[in-house]
């Protein structure tokens, strides 16, 4: 554990005196045309729309250059509104039009820094700078973002802002390390590059059917928009005309358009990946290849890893690993350690990662009982049952058969599920699995539990069992050990965390 | 031989059967009087309204009739130095137990019905967002009682709560 100010008591805080003002600076004032850029992406498809749907009628082009209008001025004047700085103590970022905002993060309580370039910063030569703290109290107020600065004060502050937290200001001989001197550079060490052998885990991934649903989602939003309900027209016309052969060619179509799209998004996200060890303390994870993240984390912050194995890519003997550490949120997998890729390397990683000799992950996992399997069972399988008497009931009679074709794999992901479940121990790891689907085992570092949340529902009581959560400050806050038996439960989270369950403990049959 | 879980040591304020009974009922009428309303004023309701209604009404009552009973007799709560740990729930229970050593923030909130009856729900946050300990229905000098205890034993424990 660090103790974040080192201040010896008897000495006066010296920076506070001497602290020369540090200059407020400006993000770049090129985000003035990248900003609009960046949102216009997004903003194109309305436009376009708006544009070219009708018959070219006057209201049409003067929304079209209001929203234009709107959006430039907007950019101005977040522009005109936001300066930040960086002090000997913290980042300062002041920024709002309407409601200032003054956000300020102490810099010994930055553990991650996150620099995100989409294409239009890159065409410009910026980046975003998101810096995030272990705070998890409020969601949503982790951290502070620069967006966007140029990408060699970008590169400089990730220098800079990590540096500091790994060897402390020696606050004591009242110098204040000058912040914005250059960074000594050392030499990486690169733990896992991208091979593009790992391409074939790019179809198992299934990305390729996500991204058709996101694009599809906004298609058909702005569809609403416009008064046309292709879905629901759609819809319709199946009710009216049902047809399995119809249905077997859309479900085909969609899966080969999906296969297709998934290799360019798999270079699109993780083209040029490189993880590294940064001489600074850090791990640092590039990637990327129109819109580049580079995201590091300070190692000491590091509370293990989870390796997530989607359905096909395990099938394809692949996985991927994520971070579980503070300062990061989950939002566009900035957790990520390893896109999917062959099993043995995700292990080598991890272990590499967590500067281990044996992977805690690869622990022989102890089953959970057998009850744990009727109640996994029961989950995935009574939902379809349920839905299938509501259809039979309540829909045309070509409908119910559906969810009853379904019955079978449910089961099967009811028992592989229950396959998943497991639990280890280690001198220094909490080893847990979950889930069948993503199956994730997450070895999560034992002096990182900060509590724990024991649940018993009312069939789990009847059973026997208890689902044990360790809450940590990092990653996702809470890992679960599902439908455990409830003495082994106990007796692992007494081993766990030593002391913290034991006053509340009883034996009983001894 | 068996591990169990013991019973924390205290139980919340009896009072707490009543603010349970106040929530549920409220809850339920705001669930029941608008499907009333348009039952009332609807010239020929379908029989799935009126079947609903029934339903609701029926599942309200008992639920408001059982939940808070139940509840008063599983919750409970108990301090150690070193740790505060509580029991909670009717139907799904749950334990949760936070080290005195973790524990960054601590407060008392007190909702309208809590007002009126003079309790208090104390919470205690550490790091994980998923991790606050909430003792719900505490007698309002119990709570602030609680409170200067446990501030007084955070600031004694060493840890930075991360």
């Amino acid at each position: 554990m660090s103790t974040p100010s080192e201040v010896p008591a008897g000495l006066p805080a010296a920076p506070e005196f001497v602290e020369p003002l540090q200059e407020w600076h400006r993000l770049h004032v090129r985000m003035l045309v990248v900003r609009p850029l960046n949102e216009s992406i997004a903003m194109l498809v309305p436009i376009l729309v708006l544009l070219f749907t009708g018959n070219g009628e006057k209201w049409r082009l003067i929304a079209s250059g209001a929203t234009v209008a709107a959006i430039l001025a907007f950019s101005y004047l977040i522009w005109r509104t936001t300066k930040y700085r960086i002090t000997d103590d913290q980042v300062e970022l002041h920024t709002g039009l309407l409601t200032r905002k003054q956000l300020a993060v102490p810099r010994d309580r930055i553990r991650t820094v996150d620099l995100t370039s989409k294409p239009g910063h890159r065409i410009f030569g910026l980046s975003a700078v998101r810096i995030g703290t272990g705070q998890q109290d409020v969601p949503g107020t982790d951290g502070l973002t620069l967006d966007a600065v140029t990408q060699q004060e970008a590169e400089r502050l990730r220098l800079l802002l990590l540096q500091k937290t790994v060897a402390p200001r020696t606050a004591a001989s009242g110098e204040s390390a000058e912040p914005h001197a250059e960074p000594v550079i050392a030499e990486s060490e690169v733990i896992s590059q991208l091979d593009l052998k790992w391409l074939k885990f790019a179809p198992l991934s299934l990305s390729g059917l996500v991204a058709i649903g996101a694009v599809f989602g906004v298609l058909s939003n702005y569809a609403d928009d416009l008064g046309l309900h292709p879905v629901q027209d759609l819809w319709e016309w199946l009710f009216e005309h049902p047809s399995f052969t119809l249905l077997g060619v859309f479900v085909i179509a969609l899966i080969v358009v999906g296969l297709v799209l998934s290799i360019p998004l798999y270079i699109l996200q993780f083209w040029n990946y490189r993880l590294t060890r940064e001489p600074d303390g850090t791990l640092r994870v590039q990637r990327g290849l129109l819109t580049t993240r580079s995201v590091s984390v300070e190692e000491q912050r590091l509370r293990g890893v989870d390796i997530q194995e989607p359905l096909l890519v395990r099938a394809g003997k692949g996985a991927k690993l994520a971070a579980v550490t503070t300062g990061l949120g989950s939002k566009g997998e900035s957790n990520l350690l390893l896109p999917p890729a062959p099993l043995s390397v995700a292990h080598q990683v991890s272990q590499n990662v967590l500067k281990v000799h044996d992977d805690p992950t690869l622990r022989k996992l102890r089953k959970h009982p057998f009850a744990a399997l009727r109640r996994s069972m029961i989950r995935h399988v009574v939902p379809w049952i349920v839905i299938a008497v509501g259809l039979a009931i309540w829909a045309p009679s070509w409908a119910w058969p559906i969810p009853v074709a379904i019955l079978p794999f449910a089961a099967l992901v009811g028992w592989d599920n229950y396959r998943s479940l497991g639990n280890a121990l280690d001198d220094r790891y909490l080893v847990t699995r979950n889930n069948s689907l993503v199956r994730s085992t997450v070895a999560l570092q034992r002096t990182g539990i900060i509590g724990w949340r024991i649940q018993r529902s009312f069939f789990q009581r009847r059973s026997g069992l208890m689902t044990i959560g360790a809450t940590t400050a990092a990653g996702a806050g809470v890992y679960h050990v599902t439908d455990v038996g409830e003495s082994d439960g106990l007796a692992l989270a007494d081993e766990a965390v030593p002391d913290l369950l034991r006053p509340f403990l009883v034996r009983e049959g001894e | 031989m068996t591990l169990q879980l013991r019973t924390p040591r205290h139980q919340v304020s009896p009072k707490s059967v009543l603010l349970w009974t106040m929530q549920a009922a409220l809850f339920w009428l705001v669930l029941f009087v608008p499907q009333l309303i348009v039952f009332l004023l609807v010239s020929s309701p379908p029989t799935w309204e009126l079947a609903l209604l029934v339903a609701t009404l029926v599942v309200g009552i008992v639920h408001t009739a059982v939940e808070p009973s139940w509840r008063y007799r599983v919750h409970r709560w108990e301090t150690t130095p070193d740790a505060v740990y509580t029991l909670s729930g009717w139907l799904n229970q749950e334990w949760r137990v936070a080290p005195v050593s973790r524990i960054q923030t601590i407060d008392t909130k007190r909702g309208p019905f809590q007002q009126m009856l003079g309790l208090s729900t104390v919470t205690v946050t550490t790091a994980s967002a998923a991790g606050p300990v909430e003792i719900e229905g505490l007698d309002h000098e119990v709570a602030q009682q609680l409170v200067v205890e446990l501030t007084n034993t955070t600031q004694a424990t060493p840890g930075d709560a991360t």
